[in-house]
């Protein structure tokens, strides 16, 4: 399976996230499942000319494309022109060029919430006009219009996150070489199912903090950040805590909120990112899926059951009361 | 008198978009324009937001070097607020961006600037072979095994900045992870991994042995590892004498601790001058942006939509009482006074590449002491109150060189937010005067053969100074 790579409107770290793909590495994996890049902007050797001829002939038709990746938003900016980024030394837009690119795909894959929804790109003002693939923020429609299918019947498969973990783009891709991914596999939002079928509140390690509501105040304490430092895990899709980043990370187990940076939309949260905004006191985003006097009920009901390990933990920086497990009856 | 114009693009293993015009007559190029062809207008994003948001939405500017933006984000916050981080805070903030930096120069050396030796038209070379063994692209030994290392190092990260690349880990007040020891006794096994890999594969001997050099001859005798196979290619294609900059560097001081920098602040013209800003200015001339010329405290990032004939790049041309600057890991080791850097001064691509490989091999070593005096007891946060209204500027080291942050607030929002990259300074397009970017003025009588339309020496001069192109343009 062959895939070609763009990089449109967004910072390369999606490409830089994918080179910590480890067990094995990134090259030795593409080895192993027979996926191989017909070009990569930071990887392959081709330069100017030569990748120039690569790119014409893909678009021709002349050799066909299996997986066409894009990360980053595409700009169509300034004055629908797409001139704020230019596919350098082709005189095209890269707003034209993937417009005559994904018509040879078997499969179209944006890698990062960018090439999903616009992303960071489309922050602020959205000053480049940039928009996702086939997303404009939540609003299905973006570069491709929302019916667009590929060959196989699926959309553009949104491999949202930012930046994407490595994991969850080389399983996809692996997934498409094993022709084993299906519409059914993806979510609501075109995300797949193998990552997006978790929030990332499961196994945050402040889960128990959390149930008792022992909330940290500041950055840097040990508590459940959802009461006050704007931490969405219990709405953000992604299996951030169950497979880990960089060997043994995540945002909340590093002590910053989760920011929700694979939904659609996050760049603008409305609120410091890591604030909680509170009406009355009472956090105004709490989980989706539970009713709202049910979780204040269980709130109120287990902050004055909080132990005192747990409250005494949660605004220190390092664990101070240790767990006291019971004397093994004898 | 005849030339030919080419264009060479797209330009792949740098960092971003990045398109170079050249003006060819006789063999050579007589005039180089070099333009970053992306604009998403990251300081404008930023303004009216929450002063805190600025260390989530900068470090997205760019990918490979998330955490110098972040870290410059922290700092101008904190100068804004008047806030002081927590000193081992700060020490841990250097330790991770030091991990970020040696990354850079890892993947640079490896993925982007040598694999270029391994081409077909190298044929012939007496180290040809072995280029082709180590560096081709995706295939060679010394990209699988950089990437494979890479990997293992960002565990540092993972352990105390959640992920790599778009940490919020770094904060005015410190770092928002303390470790425990059992977390130091990891970060330096994580470290020794480094260092053994480093010595027998990148140096092939001790890296104290590479950083006892002081003198150019000292250098070109060096031998060993994948940097000696880069000193005789660079002997035998005399990168030396190709892409020579200006002499002119700046750092703005690599690892801000609470005893002094890591690596020292300063300007390099015709010898070592403290580091003073005042007389810094973004051109907008040849650049797609209106407005006029101004400080970055006071400077604007308005496109130009219509994208006039005049100008060519959407980069700005920062100038340093008039005169361009070259920056990077030459320029920060120059300044930090090491003698092979100070010999190297005024050199070409063989001196950028020398520069980088001794930023590493010292980076190496710098983080080891700092880990060494790191008291897991220490407080490494002291949380900054929130900023009503204030004025910071974050200067710091990326791995490509200077970066500077400057930040006014106003109402708890920001009001201004403008940003120079390391690669603003280098890649910068002609100013009013007409004078040339770095990269530009070195391009010129670079050797073009007949024919050539994408030439090698020119790609070489280019990845020399590992361009960041996306924080270029933000
Ligand atoms: S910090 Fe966030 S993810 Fe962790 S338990 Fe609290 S709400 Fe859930
Ligand atoms: S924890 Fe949240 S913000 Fe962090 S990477 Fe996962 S989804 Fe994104």
């Amino acid at each position: 399976m062959n895939v070609l790579w763009l990089q449109a409107s967004g910072c390369g770290g999606c490409t830089m996230s994918l080179l910590c793909a480890e067990s094995p590495t990134l090259f030795d994996l593409f080895e192993g499942a027979g996926i191989r890049f017909l070009w990569h902007p930071s990887l392959s050797e081709a330069t100017g000319a030569e990748a120039r001829a690569l790119l014409e002939a893909v678009a021709a038709g002349d050799i066909p494309l299996d997986v066409l990746c894009v990360e980053g938003a595409i700009a169509r900016g300034p004055k629908g022109t797409g001139r704020f980024q230019m596919l350098s030394g082709t005189g095209r837009s890269m707003l034209d060029w993937v417009g005559r690119l994904v018509p040879r795909a078997r499969h179209v894959v944006a890698v990062g919430s960018c090439a999903a929804f616009g992303g960071v790109t489309s922050a602020g003002g959205n000053p480049s006009d940039a928009a996702g693939l086939q997303y404009e923020g939540a609003h299905p429609g973006g570069i491709l219009p929302p019916e667009f299918r590929d060959p196989t019947g699926l959309p553009v498969i949104n491999v949202a996150g930012c930046p994407t973990h490595p994991d969850w783009v080389t399983e996809t891709l692996m997934l498409l070489a094993a022709g084993a991914m299906g519409p059914e596999d993806l979510d609501a939002l075109a995300r797949p199912r193998f990552y997006a079928e978790h929030l990332v509140h499961h196994g945050c390690p402040r889960n128990e903090f959390y149930e008792y509501k022992a909330s940290a105040t500041a950055l840097c304490e040990m508590g459940c950040m959802m009461e006050h430092l704007g931490c969405v895990g219990t709405q953000a899709v992604g299996d951030c805590n169950i497979r880990p980043w960089n060997g043994q990370g995540s945002c909340t187990r590093a002590g910053y909120p989760c920011i929700s940076c694979t939904a659609p939309e996050f760049e603008e949260p409305r609120h410091a990112f890591t604030e909680t905004p509170k009406v009355a006191g009472i956090p105004v985003g709490l989980p989706s899926d539970m009713p709202k006097a049910w979780f204040m009920a269980l709130a109120s009901l287990s902050k004055a059951a909080t132990p005192e390990r747990l409250a005494k933990n949660a605004t220190a920086d390092r664990i101070e009361v240790l767990p006291r497990p019971g004397k093994p009856r004898g | 008198m005849t030339g030919t114009r080419l264009i060479v693009g797209p330009f792949n293993r740098v960092e971003g978009d990045l398109e170079v015009h050249l003006d060819i007559a006789e063999g050579r190029v007589r005039s180089a324009r070099v333009n970053a062809p992306l604009y998403r207008g990251f300081e404008r994003m930023l303004t009216g937001r929450p002063a805190s948001d600025a260390l989530t939405i900068t470090p997205r500017i760019c990918g490979i070097c998330s955490i110098s933006q972040s870290a410059a984000a922290a700092r101008a916050l904190a100068d804004a607020g008047g806030h002081e981080p927590a000193p081992a805070g700060a020490a841990m903030a250097a330790l991770i961006h030091a991990i970020e930096n040696v990354s850079d120069h890892l993947v640079h050396f490896n993925l982007f600037f040598m694999p270029d030796f391994a081409r077909p038209a190298y044929a012939g070379r007496s180290w040809h072979a072995r280029a082709i063994a180590r560096f081709t692209a995706e295939q060679g030994a010394a990209p699988r095994a950089a990437i494979a290392m890479r990997a293992e190092l960002m565990h540092v990260l993972g352990l105390m900045a959640g992920k790599w690349p778009h940490t919020l880990a770094i904060q005015p007040g410190g770092v928002t992870r303390a470790p425990g020891p059992r977390d130091k006794v990891r970060i330096a096994a994580s470290l020794a991994a480094f260092r053994r890999y480093l010595e027998a594969e990148l140096f092939g001997a001790p890296l104290e042995d590479f950083v006892a050099l002081g003198t150019r001859e000292g250098l070109m005798g060096w031998d060993r590892g994948d940097a000696g196979l880069f000193l005789e290619i660079a002997a035998d294609l005399d990168l030396d004498a190709l892409g020579r900059g200006s002499g002119r560097y700046l750092s703005f001081g690599a690892y801000p601790l609470a005893e002094g920098h890591g690596f020292a602040p300063g300007i390099w013209k015709d010898g070592l001058l403290p580091l003073d800003l005042g007389g810094l200015c973004e051109d907008l001339s040849h650049a797609w942006m209106l407005g006029g010329a101004a400080h970055p405290s006071e400077g604007q990032t308005l496109p130009d939509e219509d994208m006039r004939a005049e100008a060519y790049s959407w980069c700005k041309a920062p100038r340093l009482d008039g005169l361009g600057y070259e920056t990077g890991a030459l320029a920060r080791q120059v300044m930090a006074g090491h003698p092979l850097a100070v010999a190297l001064a005024g050199g070409g691509v063989m001196t950028r590449v020398a520069g980088r490989l001794l930023d590493l091999a010292r980076t190496q070593i710098f983080m080891e002491d700092l880990l060494r005096w790191l008291d897991p007891a220490a407080e490494f946060m002291r949380p900054a109150p929130k900023i009503r209204e204030g004025e910071g500027v974050g200067l710091v080291e990326a791995a490509r060189g200077a970066l500077g942050h400057w930040l006014r607030v106003e109402n708890g929002r920001i009001a201004s937010y403008q940003i120079v990259a390391p690669t603003t300074w280098n890649f910068s397009p002609r100013d009013a005067s007409g004078t040339p970017g770095p990269l530009e003025a070195a391009l010129e009588g670079v050797p073009v053969a007949e024919g050539k339309t994408t030439p090698l020496a020119v790609q070489h001069v280019v990845r020399s100074f590992d361009p960041c192109m996306v924080c270029t343009v933000h």
